[in-house]
């Protein structure tokens, strides 16, 4: 599924975000393979493809045989806390699922708990980041209607990911996570506390002893690793800035209106061009304000979402590390210890096995990673443009107009609008 | 520069993609189509300006600077136009001839020189005088200045501002030779008229509120538009960091490093465009200017008209109350008091050759009052004639020239909006090929 290429068309349609031609590719190109209708609520059908804009999950989709929405957050008040419930649906025509449908409910606990079982079982593998806990600054009340609908946003699209990743979304958490009612029994079982400390202390042991030599492409990945945090974090501060700028920006052109309003009273002759030019004032503010909502709505979450992906990056790589300074210090032990051997041979067989999985599965799922990072970022950085061109035409036409009106008043001017 | 007209229909912006300078001489070419004897004769323009260090009245070393005019017979027919006459003017030189031209007319609306000072300014325009920018803007304003008033009816035909634009040397005597300031009414004067006028013509009351909101509402325009300024051009420039984060981002890709990197190119374009953006806007900013200090011109014609009134009825007042002195001398009622009156009272009355005498006195104020009514009389009344025909010259020149100002910004909007729908098709077509 990963060495496809995509069809040249089939990009101009994936990357066009209007809505209605968005829903006909979804229902043109994935029909369920045994007929049976597709996802029919609007909102969620929309969600959806607004957020599954890279070529793999395309791919995915023509065969694509689970669908999973978040939505309805809803208040849970109880005598020890507060916390948002999320709904989450999920159709599917796999034979492993005892059903096709599913409503469950599900908090942000859950979720992380869904994560934390990935990445234990898979620890070379990229498993999409969750939403932040909480947001530093600019936070007021942490359940306010703006935090809740941009994480409830990010949610759904973690599940997304991981009902594409093609071995993520075959995990048993995975499945019990989307089917049981209760989560609350299966999130006591597993690997305990105490047995991640463990791991955890040996992890610290194995980074203190360092890596005798990381393998060449590993080496290149993580100088890229650390390059590429960097970059997503610059993007992420320049792109809040400029909603900042822009704001600002906003709310001083406002105030131009009420002063050519108050102008144009003044005035006998003057009065219709001043209040068109109030009139303009006030349309274009208006653009630009639907210009910053889209662009806190689309870019700025799109860039975000990367640098937690580069976070997750660098624990993958941590993880690899590790894994291969296990097997080296095994090794190393087999090497000088002259007693043990037969034990500490398969041992060490097991370790290197392991290494070779891990190493694999890593280098398997860093190319799916790269495409969909492109293909993720390239779709809102074309997004942002299309807005950007559309915010200027908009203002265009609202000056075009005015300048028409003008000179259809003054005497005898040819218009001659370029 | 301004070229001289020939044809006689009203300059009108038939495309969209005007530059600064020519909106700023459809303006002047609608002045210099108003065809006054002078400008029939003569094309104006201030053409360069140079810094010059010298001397001033204290003795100590300062930096000024002079500007050029330059005057050229206005000949149309066929043949290569003539050497320009030029002499050197500083803004001072400028100040004196507005001074004298105020005192001389005090009926005209006299056109405003450009600011003294940089006002209104956004922060990354500079306020100092002698950036080479501001000295430009000034060049403009001032060249805006000679043209407004060769362009006036009345105006132009002033001796002392032909001298202006024709004597570089004896100007300056000539100009103080004309006693203008001594016929300046004192600031005391004008400001105790201003409270003390029984009688205001409605019309200029109206006329000075008229200003006064005016200029109220102009100055909180550009208040506005230098806040605005200012955000905007945060706003571009932080897109520069985008060109720069692309840069170095595309050099660890492979796929994606040609898209980015060109894309990043882009961004650098769109945060260097605000430069341009805002130097535009700056003549427009310099056009709603000239009108809110022309208010300030409106409000001496209206403070001057007070003046004469005031001084009307102050006479008309000293004359009534002469007039009862008189009836009272001769009936021998004393309703005002008088020093005269009290003296007699207390040491007797006076003899009927003292009150002869004193009531030929009497007379003869009455009639030179009456003389001095009539005279302020008639001068209120050709102010009142005078002043309102300059005034609806000025309205008409008004609406005008802030309707073609309007179309301006409009047009400068448009193009502003033009260059942003270019350079983000362009990046978007990058980020496509990605």
């Amino acid at each position: 599924m990963s060495g496809h290429t995509v069809p040249a068309d089939f990009s101009e349609h994936m990357l066009d975000l209007d809505e209605d031609e968005d829903l006909e590719v979804f229902t043109k190109n994935t029909s369920l393979p045994d007929g049976s209708p597709m996802p029919n609520s609007p909102s969620s059908m929309v969600n959806q493809y607004r957020l599954e804009d890279d070529d793999e999950g395309q791919e995915v989709a023509n065969t694509k045989d689970i669908f999973v929405t978040v939505d309805h957050p809803e208040s849970q008040v109880t005598a020890i806390e507060t916390f948002i419930l999320y709904r989450v649906v999920t159709r599917t025509t796999r034979s492993d699922f005892d059903s096709s449908e599913y409503e469950v409910r599900r908090r942000y606990q859950d979720f992380v708990w869904l994560r934390s079982k990935l990445e234990e079982k898979h620890p070379t593998l990229i498993v999409h980041p969750l939403p932040e806990k909480f947001v530093m600054k600019g936070m007021v009340e942490r359940f306010n209607d703006d935090f809740i609908e941009t994480r409830r946003r990010a949610l759904h699209r973690f599940l997304n990911k991981i009902s594409e990743h093609p071995i993520l979304s075959y995990s048993q958490h995975f499945q019990v996570f989307l089917t049981a009612q209760d989560l609350a029994p299966h999130r006591k079982q597993g690997p305990g506390f105490l047995s991640r400390m463990g791991e955890t202390v040996r992890a610290v042991a194995n980074s203190v002893r360092g890596l005798k030599s990381r393998p060449e492409e590993f080496a290149v990945m993580q100088e890229y690793v650390d390059d590429f945090s960097n970059k997503m974090c610059c993007m992420d501060k320049v792109t809040q800035r400029i909603v900042k700028e822009q704001r600002e920006y906003v709310d001083e052109l406002k105030q131009y209106s009420p002063t050519y309003a108050r102008w144009g009273e003044l005035e006998e002759e003057l009065t219709e061009p001043l209040k068109g030019m109030a009139s303009c004032v006030v349309q274009c503010s208006k653009e630009a304000e639907e210009h910053i909502q889209h662009l806190s709505e689309v870019l700025v979450p799109a860039l975000h979402e990367y640098v937690l992906c580069a976070e997750t990056l660098k624990a993958v790589m941590r993880r690899r590390d590790n894994i291969q300074a296990e097997f080296e210090a095994k090794n190393e032990a087999l090497l000088t210890r002259k007693a043990e051997q037969e034990a500490l041979q398969e041992e060490v067989d097991v370790l290197a096995d392991r290494m070779e999985q891990a190493n694999n599965s890593l280098k398997g799922d860093w190319l799916r990673w790269q495409r969909s990072m492109k293909t993720d970022l390239r779709s809102a950085f074309i997004s942002a443009a299309e807005k950007n061109v559309e915010y200027y035409e908009k203002c265009l036409a609202v000056w075009e107009s005015f300048l028409v009106s003008q000179r259809a008043d003054s005497s005898g001017g040819q218009e001659d609008v370029a | 520069m301004a070229d001289s007209v020939s044809s006689e229909e009203v300059a009108v912006i038939s495309n969209t993609d005007i530059t600064s300078t020519e909106s700023e001489n459809n303006i002047i070419n609608t002045m210099v189509e108003r065809g006054t004897a002078l400008l029939r004769k003569l094309e104006i323009n201030v053409a360069e300006a140079e810094k010059r260090t010298g001397k001033n009245t204290v003795n100590m070393q300062e930096t000024y600077t002079v500007y050029l005019i330059e005057i050229r017979p206005a000949e149309t027919e066929g043949g290569t136009p003539a050497a320009p006459d030029t002499l050197w003017r500083r803004y001072s030189e400028f100040e004196l001839l507005r001074t004298y031209l105020l005192v001389t007319y005090p009926y005209i609306i006299i056109p405003p020189l450009p600011e003294k000072r940089a006002e209104f300014v956004w922060h990354k325009l500079s306020a100092d005088n002698l950036d080479p920018d501001f000295v430009e803007r000034r060049r403009v304003g001032l060249e805006n200045f000679l043209l407004r008033v060769a362009s006036h009816p009345v105006l132009s035909n002033d001796k002392i501002f032909f001298l202006f634009l024709t004597e570089e040397k004896g100007w300056r005597d000539a100009v103080l030779e004309t006693g203008f300031q001594d016929k300046a009414d004192s600031r005391l004067k004008s400001l105790s008229a201003m409270f003390r006028v029984k009688n205001p013509d409605k019309r200029f009351t109206a006329l000075k509120q008229y200003s006064d909101e005016l200029n109220n509402v102009i100055s909180q325009l550009l208040r506005i538009r230098a806040r605005v300024a200012d955000r905007l051009y945060g706003v571009y420039k932080v897109h520069g960091n985008y060109g720069r984060v692309f840069s170095e981002w595309s050099a660890i890709e492979k796929e994606m490093g040609d898209g980015l990197q060109s894309a990043g190119h882009h961004m650098d374009t769109y945060a260097a465009s605000i430069d341009d953006i805002l130097e535009e806007e700056e003549h427009f900013a310099d056009q709603l200017k000239e009108y809110l200090f022309y208010t300030d011109a409106v409000r001496s014609v209206c403070r001057k008209h007070e003046l004469i009134q005031y001084e009307l009825e102050m006479a008309a007042q000293d004359l009534a109350q002469k007039k009862q002195q008189k009836e009272e001398l001769a009936t021998g009622t004393v309703r005002i008091f008088s020093l005269k009156g009290m003296t007699s009272k207390l040491f007797g009355q006076e003899s009927p050759e003292q009150k002869e005498s004193r009531l030929a006195a009497l007379e003869q104020s009455i009639q030179e009052g009456e003389e001095t009514v009539k005279e302020k009389n008639t001068e209120c009344q050709e102010f009142v004639r005078a002043a309102w025909d300059d005034i609806e010259r000025f309205k008409e020149q008004k609406d005008k020239d802030l309707r073609e100002a309007l179309i301006s910004y409009a047009i400068m909007q448009i193009s502003m909006c033009k260059k942003g729908i270019q350079v983000w098709s362009n990046a978007k077509e990058c980020f496509s090929k990605m």
